[in-house]
């Protein structure tokens, strides 16, 4: 039986589910597990639950170390600017050990972390940094965004064995949708289409999939069809799905909360320019933060962000484009 | 059981892994010039650390794991990686412990207690830390060996690492080994408890754990600390930081340079960079091998014809480990997609 829960606590889920089907996943990070009122320090006790201090190196480090030698950890960043500190771990270590070792070890870790604030978090805590991870071979990266694809998503970076950076959108943290009840698996690299179309393929990911289907409801009062695709994963990147959508509609929107360059747009523009050129029937459309760090003050932000009246007008210029060739 | 107490055969142990590691590390220094060409990019040498390496080592239990930095030809020698693999490895074979993935900084033999090295300076020790968790959560009672060297004692995740690692108990020894050089540059220029005329195991202070300064170039010295320090991991005190000083004998293993220019300077930078040949020579007079010989000669452990036969048993087997990384073929090119995905 399905069951409406949280955002946030359809991921608690997936880790509590896991963490008692497997004995080997442990917990950690900072400012958590404090007290011994911490559910999860009650449920697992105090070995597999730890709290750490703020030394995001030694955090991933440790994790990296205890993936090779037979332990799932998961760490609990908050913030994906924490692992910036730590990068090394994430981009040079992690999905590095097993290629140098020709395949002897393996690790399987999880970094979770919040990105994509949009609540007045300023320049430092508010980004979106998939981009610099999403070309690291041997890493994967999920980006959820609605409580039954945070559950499903968790539970399968815990089950992987390569290491997983799981980022969660802050916005979308207290968003209540249907969980299903149980083992909930959704595979990696499997594009999921939230919305069918015929007349135009947006793509966005994490709260930009809110926003984007908000988009498309104001689109279809005006007898529009947008079809709405989240990738769920960015690495691996489906992008078969995307492929088969623009083959259908000839158009495609991609709506992005990082800045233009360091988005997961650009890649997705890059294969759709290489394998989708011929269904095109107008330019690929990104859109994209401006090429700003994010400002603290509400009217700044809203202005650099992107938001259903910008992702509607890229849509309608989209469309104009073919009306225009015809 | 004290040093004092360790068996003939235990010493004669310890001596053959010492000459075995030193033989191993000549071959490599020799292909530079005997086989120009065979070895890419980096590869730093351990001769000078044997006593050290060995009289840690020696203490271990038979699950212990070990986790060294990128100098790591020698730990896995004593551990029982083949000889062979590690020189192909090193060759940019095939047959390499790696198949060729890796090379001589990214060693791994998980099957021999050696989850695996990583070329960025101090970011094993974290992982060790990591492995000493593993043992600490499903209660194996295995102790991890962290070893790194002086210059990893300025980064960021040794001090993370100890600290955390102080707070969580966790079995893991922490051994420094100190050179004297992170790269080229002298300790004298880098290192504040050095510069202040203190010990580098004074930073074991920072994280309330005990912090000793061993003579690595004596091995059996190194063992008793090192013994102690395994004990009270393995009893659930916590991480130990022994400070091991010896003198590495060759160059620090790289300059970053393009092919054909050499990798590896011509003399060591006490020599080369800072023109001190009284160093380089004060060094060498310590050099653990023919110390360890004389003693163990001194002591009756060996006798002269028995200690000639361990030798000749190294450089025998050194000659065929290059013989047979040389005949080893290359990787196949099609295989470099391989193992991106566990």
């Amino acid at each position: 039986m399905p069951r409406e829960m949280m955002f946030a606590e359809a991921i608690a889920t997936a880790i509590g589910e896991e963490m008692h089907r497997d004995d080997s996943v442990v917990y950690y990070g900072q400012n958590m597990a404090m007290t011994d009122r911490d559910p999860f320090v009650k449920k697992f006790g105090k070995s597999r639950v730890r709290i750490t201090p703020i030394s995001e190196t030694a955090e991933l480090g440790i994790a990296v170390g205890a993936a090779l030698t037979g332990l799932r950890p998961i760490v609990e960043l908050y913030m994906s600017e924490f692992m910036l500190v730590a990068f090394d771990q994430v981009i040079n270590e992690a999905p590095r050990l097993r290629y140098m070792s020709g395949g002897q070890v393996k690790v399987p870790v999880v970094f979770k972390a919040g990105y994509g604030f949009a609540a007045g978090w300023a320049g430092q805590h508010s980004n979106c940094i998939y981009h610099a991870m999403m070309g690291i071979p041997g890493l994967k990266i999920a980006v959820p965004s609605t409580p039954a694809d945070a559950k499903g998503l968790m539970a399968s970076a815990i089950r992987d064995d390569n290491p997983v950076v799981y980022l969660h959108h802050y916005m979308l943290t207290i968003d209540k949708g249907e969980v299903p009840d149980g083992e909930y698996l959704i595979p990696f690299g499997v594009a999921d289409v939230k919305r069918t179309g015929t007349h135009v393929t947006i793509v966005a990911t994490g709260w930009m999939v809110k926003k984007t289907l908000a988009a498309a409801e104001m689109l279809a009062k005006e007898g529009i069809s947008a079809e709405v695709i989240d990738p769920r994963t960015l690495a691996p990147l489906d992008v078969d799905t995307i492929l088969s959508s623009v083959k259908k509609t000839g158009r495609l929107v991609l709506v992005d909360q990082a800045p233009r360059h360091s988005s997961a747009a650009v890649i997705i523009a890059g294969e759709i320019a290489e394998h989708g050129l011929p269904y095109l029937k107008a330019p690929v459309k990104m859109v994209t933060a401006l090429d700003t760090s994010v400002p603290y003050s509400e009217p700044l932000e809203s202005f650099v962000l992107p938001s259903e009246e910008k992702i509607v007008a890229a849509v309608k210029s989209v469309l104009a484009k073919q009306a225009a060739a015809v | 059981m004290p040093a004092s107490q360790l068996s003939k055969d235990r010493l004669t142990w310890m001596y053959t892994h010492m000459c075995r590691i030193r033989e191993f590390e000549e071959r490599v220094k020799r292909t530079f010039v005997e086989h120009p060409g065979t070895i890419r990019g980096h590869a730093h040498l351990a001769d000078g650390a044997e006593a050290s390496i060995v009289g840690s080592l020696a203490t271990r239990a038979e699950n212990d794991l070990v986790m060294p930095s990128y100098r790591c030809h020698g730990y896995p020698i004593v551990l029982g990686t083949s000889t062979r693999a590690l020189m192909a490895e090193i060759y940019c074979r095939r047959d390499g412990l790696c198949k060729g993935f890796g090379g001589s900084m990214h060693l791994a033999d998980p099957e021999r207690h050696f989850p695996g090295t990583t070329g960025i300076v101090a970011a094993g020790i974290a992982h060790a830390a990591g492995a000493a968790l593993t043992a600490q959560v499903k209660q194996t009672g295995q102790v991890v060996y962290s070893f790194f060297g002086d210059g990893s004692s300025k980064q960021g995740g040794f001090y993370e690492t100890l600290n955390l690692a102080a707070v969580w108990k966790l079995p893991v020894v922490f051994i420094l080994e100190n050179n004297d050089y992170q790269a080229y540059t002298h300790i004298s220029l880098e290192d504040a408890n050095h510069v202040a005329g203190d010990p580098l195991s004074q930073k074991a202070k920072a994280f309330s754990i005990p912090g000793v300064t061993v003579d690595g170039t004596d091995p059996l010295k190194v063992y008793d600390e090192v013994e102690k320090a395994v004990q009270r991991a393995r009893a659930g005190h916590g991480p130990s930081l022994i400070e091991s000083k010896f003198y590495r004998l060759s160059p620090h293993g790289n300059a970053i340079t393009v092919p054909p220019v050499p990798t590896q300077f011509q003399e060591h930078e006490a020599i080369e960079v800072y023109g001190n040949k009284a160093e380089f020579a004060a060094g060498k007079a310590k050099d653990p091998i023919p110390k360890f010989r004389a003693y163990l000669i001194a002591d009756g452990t060996l006798s002269e014809a028995a200690a000639v036969k361990i030798e000749d048993a190294a450089r025998a087997e050194m000659e065929d480990v290059v013989k047979f990384a040389l005949a080893s073929p290359l990787p196949n090119p099609e295989d470099a997609t391989k193992y991106v995905y566990a």
